[in-house]
């Protein structure tokens, strides 16, 4: 393990390395080989002597820079001095006075003045210039700013002071040329000094470069190879020695329909490797609980992470991603519901599907199924960017309402700005609904709210009532699996007949009511029927929906339930009890008594009632989020398209231009990111929540055999 | 009984979607993906139907009807015959 430390140390040198100098590191296409012990030792000597190399040219590099930049100081300050000396009155130099020239950072230049003048009273001369930056010194050296400086001062013994001064400031200081013929000899040399570095530096960086290459082209087979020797050690690591030091014993869970494929694996890798012995498996009994493995392929492991995030499901119960891979997207389309974006979000998907292949982005189904349900449940409420669709002919006839068939004369539109359609009066509503979704009047008419949350909150009640059911069935199949009968008749049968006794009757009732002809003024509202219900209150002024309604039955019936499913642990435990007392050898805990059961029971079956209703109620986030949804995208078409589109003058072609901009950058941010992320979590915590408290328990912990492919999947 | 458009609806739709979910699980080959893919076609089916059975029921006796504007009214007189 050591090792392979030692070698991802090296392996992160190199790459550090070849990122800063902006070495291309080729992508390995073909796969290779799982790596055997040989090869690590290959590797790491391989690692080590490369970072060797690396780090020998980086050192000279390094040091020639440094050469460079010292050489490029003198060679301004010969430039310097020059001029100095060109000026007249500074011919001559007696040979008292001092030089002293170097480099020194331009921040610091005004405090070094300071310095000397306290130091030497005035006494010197000081010449400074800024040094040129030329682009060269920039790459070299960075963009700190230096001055070059001359001093000029009386006396020999000054001589420390300044150099100590000098170094206190991290000044560089540099021989000076005495005479006027010196700077020119000095300067040709220096140049030919720094020309000859340069060029040295440049071999040295082609160098590096090359070495670099060289192994730019085999350090990602290595990184893979590695990772995959560290994961084989840590596997290794988690097997047993034999005593005889010679073999390894490891146990292992397997799937129990693969074990032929494990058995021809181990006989292949015996050949391959050569050795003697032919590894030997054996399947043994255990108590322990085995992981819970759930196949999947790419379309369904999108699904499966998704019900696996709340918890992976317990060894061998049913597992309900199957069927979430359509009631989700549904779901979440009953909330996103307009065919428009549907379509927008079916594209997106198609095309992240088809031209990102390699890279795997987990929910690309998942998007792709909610977008192809979105434009199924967008044609049912005929909504397609708030406009509605109006392929059939509608059922709504206006004329009819008009004389001689109704009661409207042509004088009523002047009079009245807003008129009601009344469907008894004959030939207005033509008796016939819409054939495939809600009629297109209602999207002009004022009142479509009224109609449409009737009907959403009645659809949202049928759809929750419908999946929850489905859920208590799910849980018959495990009972059934793990043979637990006595749950059945326990706990199922009470479930169910609760369930439906109070909302299977509901659905009724709304069923009902829509399928027969009221009159208005009279039609019961189904709400206030229900409450009656509860409170036992048959008042006769209160019409009935049909003929011999006996409504008490049903929550007689549900109080009934409710104490069945109390006798459920009851009976259990007073089995186990009876059991134990039995057998002699317990202690009786005290305090555990009847009463105590009893009570336990009793909060457990209430806790289911009321999870019921609650749950029921959950689902009437289906309208809300609808509603919410139909409501942005109407108020995105009136406040801004349809504001562009209403532009009489010459100037409303470039207005729209810029108003569709506007509306289509709306669209995708709120309407399809952010309602879609809504939709998307409700319809989630709808199938966490209340789907799967029916019957999921999710105790389980997951599979995670070794496997290549994840292991460089995730690190990429 | 006349063929009313609801009744021919409703009798194309069932069939469809009783095709979907009722008929074609049959014929899908077996192979690894068989019980996903019945899983899938019974779900779709008896989803999207009952969708769209309750969006054609809600609205067969309706009690009330649209309040439309002045305009609008004249317009669909005009327009939609």
């Amino acid at each position: 393990m050591l090792v392979s430390l030692e070698i991802i140390h090296h392996l992160g040198y190199l790459e550090k390395e070849m990122v800063k100098s902006n070495t291309v590191i080729a992508a390995t296409k073909e796969k290779e080989m799982v790596p055997c012990a040989r090869d690590v030792l290959e590797l790491e000597s391989t690692f080590e002597k490369l970072e060797q190399e690396l780090r020998e040219i980086n050192r000279n590099h390094a040091a020639l820079r440094q050469n460079l930049i010292e050489l490029m100081d003198i060679d301004s300050l010969l430039r310097m001095t020059e001029d100095f000396f060109e000026e007249p009155g500074n011919q001559r130099c007696s040979p008292n006075e001092l030089f002293i020239a170097g480099v020194i950072k331009q921040e610091r230049f005004p405090a070094f003045e300071k310095v000397l003048w306290r130091l030497f009273h005035g006494n010197f001369v000081l010449r400074h210039a800024e040094m040129q930056a030329t682009e060269e010194l920039q790459a070299v050296r960075g963009a700190v700013k230096k001055d070059v400086f001359i001093i000029f001062v009386q006396g020999d013994h000054v001589r420390e002071k300044i150099r100590k001064v000098c170094e206190g400031f991290r000044a560089s200081l540099y021989s000076c040329p005495k005479t006027l013929y010196e700077p020119k000899q000095m300067s040709t040399s220096v140049m030919t000094q720094m020309e000859d570095l340069r060029m040295i530096l440049r071999r040295t960086e082609e160098y590096r470069a090359g070495v670099l290459t060289r192994a730019a082209e085999h350090v990602q087979e290595w990184g893979s190879k590695v990772k995959k020797m560290k994961a084989i050690y840590y596997t290794l690591n988690l097997c047993n020695i034999d005593i005889t030091q010679k073999l390894i014993v490891a146990e292992i869970w397997c799937p129990v329909s693969d074990l032929t494929l494990v058995q021809s694996a181990l006989i292949k890798g015996s050949e391959q490797s050569g050795s003697s012995v032919t590894p030997v498996l054996n399947r043994i009994q255990t108590q322990q609980t085995p992981p819970t493995f759930n196949r999947t392929n790419t379309f369904t492991e999108g699904f499966q992470a998704i019900i696996d995030a709340y918890g992976v499901g317990t060894y061998q119960e049913i597992n309900p991603a199957s069927y979430t891979i359509v009631t989700f997207p549904f779901l979440f389309a009953v909330m996103f519901g307009d065919c428009g974006h549907g379509l927008v979000m079916t594209l997106f998907a198609v095309w992240v599907t088809s031209q990102l292949t390699d890279v795997v982005i987990g929910g690309r189904y998942i998007i792709l199924l909610m977008g192809m349900f979105s434009i199924y449940t967008g044609l049912i409420y005929n909504d397609c960017f708030s406009k509605s669709f109006n392929i059939f002919g509608s059922s709504w006839c206006v004329l009819s309402m008009f004389h001689p068939h109704g009661p409207w004369q042509n004088e009523t539109l002047h009079e009245y700005h807003h008129l009601q359609l009344n469907p008894f009066v004959p030939g207005v509503y033509s008796g016939d609904p819409y054939v495939f979704g809600i009629d297109p009047v209602w999207n002009i008419a004022s009142n479509k709210l009224s109609f449409l949350n009737s009907f959403k909150m009645k659809m949202s009640v049928i759809l929750g009532v419908s999946h929850m059911l489905f859920g208590v069935a799910l849980s018959l199949v495990n009972f059934v699996h793990f043979r637990k009968f006595q749950d059945i008749f326990l706990q199922f049968v009470p479930q169910l007949i609760f369930m439906l006794s109070l909302f299977g009757y509901l659905i009724f009732l709304i069923l009902y009511k829509w399928c027969i002809t009221l009159r208005s003024e009279t039609a019961p509202s189904i709400l206030l029927l229900f409450i009656n219900m509860m409170l036992f209150d048959y008042q006769s002024e209160h019409v009935l929906l049909y003929r011999g309604q006996v409504v008490g039955s049903s929550l007689v019936l549900a109080g009934i339930v409710g104490g069945w499913s109390e006798c459920k642990f009851t009976l259990s435990h007073l089995q186990n009890h009876d059991c134990a007392l039995q057998q002699k050898w317990l202690p009786t805990a005290p305090g555990v008594s009847m009463g105590d059961i009893f009570v336990y029971q009793a909060i457990h079956t209430i806790e289911f009632c009321l999870g019921c209703i609650s749950n029921t109620a959950s689902y009437l986030r289906l309208w809300a989020l609808s509603l919410a949804h139909a409501e942005l995208s109407e108020v995105l078409w009136r406040m801004v398209l349809q504001v562009g589109l209403k532009i009489s003058s010459g100037m409303g072609s470039l207005m729209l231009v810029v108003l569709f901009a506007a509306f289509a950058v709306l669209t995708v941010t709120v309407l399809l990111i952010m309602e879609g992320l809504s939709a998307f979590l409700h319809a989630l915590r709808l199938h966490w929540v209340e789907f799967q408290n029916k019957f999921y328990e999710g105790s389980g912990y997951k599979f995670t055999p070794l496997s290549f492919d994840s292991l460089l999947k995730t690190q990429q | 009984m006349a063929a009313t458009s609801f009744v021919i609806a409703m009798s194309v739709m069932t069939l469809f979607w009783g095709l979907i979910g009722g008929v074609i699980p049959w014929f899908i080959p077996k192979g690894p993906n068989r019980g996903v893919i019945v899983t899938m076609l019974v779900l779709t089916a008896v989803c999207c139907y009952l969708f769209w059975l309750i969006a054609i029921l809600s609205q067969l006796n309706p009690l009330f009807g649209p309040v439309l504007t002045n305009d609008t009214i004249w317009y669909l007189n005009q327009h939609w015959q």
